[in-house]
């Protein structure tokens, strides 16, 4: 990547002519021995256009994958799949495997969710690249299908591509790969490519190169895109039309503005309620979406989201409603001209229209039915506020904190040949009462910091104090008491949970640990339940009848069981679908209030972090490069790495983030092995490219530590100078950053 | 990646010493080479049967480890196994043999790792059809058959054949049929038709483990991602299979190679005794049966060896097949 800054502008999509596809009634059904089959995809038809970028969004198993993996013919053997696919004038279902392949790859591409699997381990990635370039020209030699794979690495932004295209799959970084894959799927200069969940197997930073270099894809091959995701963000700043999907149905469909700004579907408007807004978080409450998706296997009668939705009516649970167009004016500019009627059926022509399918749609779309009446924003917990006593002694202090992993080579005779810096020297402290959010990179050393913490030993080097008391030295019995103190939950509420314990065993064992006597023990498991939002009478119900939030609100219970000061969320959402998100994290922030505790609340999630910390550190290769209170980081991020972090989280609303600039990082992560003289940052840091040499010297020889500006801590040379700050803010100019 | 291989042979080929060793003590400790003068009558003077015992270099009376060191002093020295309790030298024994259970070993070892792996893909290609519960019920009944039981079978069927072709098609009584003269091609092709049968059994049991294990490892490749990549870049379903998946299947197969090279071996010494095949089986069995424990300690060797190749090819196997590990 040549260009720091891109700034996609999108493409105008060919509307009017015939559609390049053409889904229509699209139906999915998985056969299950002696059961009812799962319907995975109920009747669903849209439409994409020739250069179309198309959002489709929706929670896990709400058949978003599924649909694109039918028309690309790739569904397991055992599918039934039914309606019509029309693509460029050819009807794909009834085409067999042979001739399906012959338009897989060519006329229409795929980039799959992780990176990690979808390359063969055993070729080199430049030969995975030759062969979607050999299978479809069988004119094409060999020799110049690699130097034609080198040329898309380098479209894709892969430094020194033509040793890179020997090198194998797992020589690649995720983002890497991802770029890989996406110059496989350009290869052959399809029609359309499908991204299924590009980015979610990626950290922020690289979410942020790749949707810029799908973008970029896109614009080098006029190809519609199909971008399948669960992250509105996502969508929000590159798709055109959005289609939301639930329980097998397309629920809504409409451009893109039409669906953020005045969305006609409950379950749309619950989702884009819920979801944390780095803009707004923190100065109000989300607004929970509560309840689980229907079973495939068992789909209610009625409307598949009346269990959820807080408006359905009676007709809600008796029939389901179909798509329609909906209301007579919606906002000015908002519909777009000479659509359907009002009321008028769309089946397979819904050209052009926003379409939803709610009984109720008409009232939300006239204006009857108001966002905040169909999910009201629930009201603050009405509690004593505490005295948030700045001078009270912190819950937890680490100071220097170093975790040093030594690199070793050789079977019997080891010897040390670097090593790994996880933690190098890392200080915070948190108050009673208040939450920290440790925000970094995946291996920039966040959870090596808490495993250090929850250890309780004494560190390589550095101190740790909980409640004023140095971890190091202390006697079993005192270290016994000290951790009833501290506890953790854990980031996969799947995993944490022992499957073969009733759930009132696993929040008891703590008590059991710290020898309360059963009765007491039943006592408190009953009241911990209540007071995570489960029923107390579930204690003897087992990990697998519960639902992933419940599942973690089994975690938090747990956690709360021996009464800590403080508790480590590791990841504790990130799991959990969007819907379920806002829920839980409403559930921590009661919780801190009511029991006066303390979080240290580790996540990659911004949005998340800016609406429930008070205080936020930003770790990068086993530093803190800026530490301070959570709104004035994020008002004015100072470190050009917090700049680029904040700038690459995409923000769930298309007016602000299509104006926004970015500030993208280039490349990886180092390696924690290596040893960087100067700032560690330096690499990628987009400020280092900007200065001047004499500057840059500084850079280059010292080592950055934590200054104070105004209230905020920031490891960097150049805060004064830098220009940065005010493209990375989240306002944005109407001008482009050119650099 | 040389050097790793290099380092992976000096460790087998230290494994093997340790089960030779072993083998001799526990053959030494075991066996009690005296007893069979005891029984002779006119029983030997004590002094003639400690003659003969010390000249094999078995006499249970000197310490266990100290004919230890002796054997091993001779094998390194004279390159001598000793002799065994015919008097013949072990090592001009084992060589007179070894080409005979070789070629048995090699031949089944072969077609069975190739039929198995077909077999195994196959079944993971067509999970739970008809073809697939016939060949995993198959290899079940084979597991659960006594080597010598599937020769015997083996036998039958063959003599059946026979009778009805009214002509002895099949022969299976030892390796060649004796006084055979004829051209050098006439003689292959005899030796040949007497190695079907064994062969055929062997492959059996060797295509019964490769087949359960192959499938297991294709089906685990058949849902991974990068078969719908392959797919989605435009192979079809068998092509994808194919190139992507069978070739990536293949890699923990080269390490069961090794593993069940061992059992091949134990199974092809029922079948020499079954066939009337002077290999390295039968030579084994007589060595135990007649308290030759240096005739015992030779062929652990040899086996050894054997082993210590197949599991220096496995990781050569596993090397070219898989580039994770190269480095």
């Amino acid at each position: 990547m040549t260009n720091l800054l891109l700034n996609g502008s999108p493409a105008r999509p060919g509307r009017g002519q015939t559609p390049l596809l053409e889904v229509t009634d699209l139906s999915v059904t998985f056969p299950q021995r002696g059961g009812p089959a799962v319907q995975a995809v109920r009747g669903i038809s849209y439409q994409v256009h020739k250069g179309e970028f198309l959002g489709i969004v929706g929670e896990s198993g709400s058949g978003k994958s599924v649909s694109s993996l039918a028309l690309m013919g790739l569904l397991p053997s055992s599918a039934v799949v039914t309606g019509s696919i029309m693509f460029g004038g050819r009807s794909l279902l009834d085409l067999n495997d042979q001739q399906l392949s012959r338009i897989r790859g060519r006329e229409i591409s795929m980039i799959f969710q992780d990176p990690l699997s979808a390359l063969t381990p055993v070729y080199t990635v430049g030969d995975q690249i030759a062969e979607a370039l050999l299978l479809h020209d069988p004119a094409l030699t060999k020799r110049a299908a690699q130097v034609r794979a080198v040329e898309l690495l380098t479209v894709v932004g892969i430094p020194a591509p033509e040793r890179r295209a020997r090198a194998f799959p797992h020589e690649f970084s995720g983002g890497m790969r991802q770029r890989a894959m996406i110059a496989m799927s350009i290869a052959n200069d399809p029609l359309l490519i499908i991204a299924d969940e590009p980015t979610t197997a990626l950290d922020v930073t690289i979410q942020a190169q790749i949707l810029e270099v799908l973008e970029t894809a896109k614009n080098l091959t006029g190809a519609a895109v199909v971008l399948i995701t669960h992250d509105l963000g996502v969508v929000a700043g590159h798709a055109d039309r959005i289609a939301v999907m639930y329980a097998g149905k397309l629920v809504e469909n409409g451009t893109t503005q039409e669906v953020f700004a005045a969305p006609h579907m409950p379950y749309t408007i619950g989702l884009l309620r819920s979801v944390p807004n780095m803009q707004t978080a923190g100065t109000e409450r989300l607004v929970p979406l509560e309840g689980r998706p229907p079973s495939l296997t068992a789909l209610p009668r009625g409307c598949p989201f009346a269990a959820r939705c807080p408006i359905s009516l009676d007709a809600c649970h008796e029939t389901e409603p179909v798509l329609l167009v909906h209301g007579n004016a919606g906002p000015a500019g908002m519909t777009a001209p000479g659509t359907a009627a009002p009321g008028a059926p769309v089946a397979g022509l819904a050209e052009a229209a926003h379409v939803a399918a709610c009984h109720r749609s008409d009232e939300i779309a006239d204006g009857v039915l108001t966002r905040p009446d169909v999910f009201p924003r629930p009201a603050p917990l009405a509690v004593a506020h505490r005295e948030k006593d700045q001078d009270a002694q912190p819950v937890l202090t680490v100071t220097g904190l170093v975790r040093h992993f030594p690199l070793t080579k050789g079977g019997v005779f080891s010897r040390q040949i670097g090593t790994v810096r996880a933690v190098d020297g890392v200080s915070f402290s948190i108050l009673p009462g208040q939450t920290l959010g440790l925000v970094g990179e995946s291996g920039c050393g966040k959870s090596t910091t808490i495993l250090e913490i929850l250890e309780m030993t004494k560190p390589q080097a550095g101190q740790i104090l909980i409640d004023g008391r140095d971890v190091t030295g202390l006697g079993r019995a005192e270290l016994l008491r000290l951790r009833k103190d501290v506890q953790i939950v854990f980031q996969d509420p799947m995993a944490a949970l022992d499957p073969r314990l009733p759930i009132g065993d696993i929040i008891g064992e703590p008590l059991t640990v710290h020898g309360v006597k059963p009765a007491a023990r039943r006592a408190r498991v009953a009241e911990l339940l209540d007071l995570v939002g489960l029923d107390p009478q579930m204690a003897d119900r087992y990990p697998h009848e519960f639902s992933g939030g419940q599942r973690q609100r089994v975690g938090i219970a747990r956690a709360l069981a021996t009464n800590p000061r403080l508790v480590v969320l590791d990841e504790p959402v990130s799991a959990l679908d969007v819907s379920i998100q806002a829920g839980v994290i409403n559930l921590l922030e009661d919780l801190k209030e009511q029991l006066n505790l303390s979080y240290l609340f580790v996540a990659h999630d911004l949005a998340i972090v800016r609406q429930i910390a008070d205080t936020v550190a930003v770790m990068y290769l086993g530093r803190i490069v800026e530490y301070g209170p959570v709104a004035e980081v994020f008002a004015r991020p100072r470190h050009p790495y917090t700049q680029a972090l904040i700038s690459a989280a995409p923000i769930p609303d298309p007016v602000i983030e299509r104006r926004r600039k970015r500030v993208l990082l280039q490349g990886d992560l180092p390696s924690p092995t290596e040893q960087i003289d100067g700032c560690n940052f330096r690499s990628r840091c987009p400020l280092y490219a900007l200065l001047a040499p004499q500057d840059r010297s500084l850079c280059e020889s010292v080592d950055p530590v934590l200054e104070l500006h105004a209230t905020v801590q920031t490891a960097c040379h150049h805060v004064e100078q830098n220009e940065l700050a005010i493209s990375a803010s989240l306002a944005g100019r109407e001008e482009d950053l050119v650099l | 990646m040389a050097f790793y291989i290099f380092r992976r042979f000096v460790n087998y080929f230290f494994l093997s010493l340790i089960a030779t060793c072993l083998a001799y003590v526990v053959s030494s400790l075991a066996l009690d080479p005296a007893a069979k003068y005891y029984g002779r009558n006119p029983q030997p003077t004590q002094q003639t049967i400690d003659n003969i015992l010390d000249g094999l270099g078995v006499n249970p009376n000197v310490p266990v480890l100290q004919r230890l060191w002796d054997w091993l002093v001779n094998l390194v020295v004279h390159g001598s196994l000793g002799t065994g309790v015919n008097g013949v030298s072990i090592g001009d024994q084992i060589i007179s043999r070894a080409g005979v259970s070789l070629r048995l070993l090699l031949i089944g070892s072969l077609i069975g790792a190739l039929v198995g792996v077909t077999l195994g893909v196959w079944g993971a290609v067509r999970q739970y059809k008809l073809s697939d519960q016939v060949v995993t019920y198959g290899s079940y009944l084979i597991f659960a058959t006594p080597t010598f039981v599937i020769g015997v079978l083996l036998m039958i069927a063959a003599t059946a054949l026979n009778g009805a072709a009214g002509a002895q098609l099949i022969n299976f009584t030892g390796e060649y049929s004796a006084g055979l003269s004829g051209s050098w091609w006439d003689l292959t092709l005899d030796r040949g038709v007497h190695l079907l049968l064994p062969t055929i059994a062997l492959v059996l049991i060797g295509a019964a483990g490769y087949s359960r294990y192959q499938r297991s490892v294709m089906l685990d490749v058949l849902s991974a991602d990068f078969i719908r990549t392959a797919r989605a870049k435009g192979r079809s379903r068998n092509s994808a299979l194919v190139r992507h998946g069978v070739r990536v299947a293949l890699i923990p197969m080269s390490t069961f190679f090794a593993y069940s090279f061992g059992t091949l071996v134990s199974g092809s010494i029922m079948l020499e005794i079954v066939f009337s095949f002077h290999g390295m089986g039968e030579f084994a069995l007589n060595a135990i049966s007649q308290s030759d424990i240096n005739a015992v300690a030779g062929t652990t060797l040899f086996v050894a060896i054997l082993i210590l190749f197949s599991s220096t090819l496995s990781e050569v196997l596993y090397a070219a097949l898989d580039p994770r590990v190269r480095n």
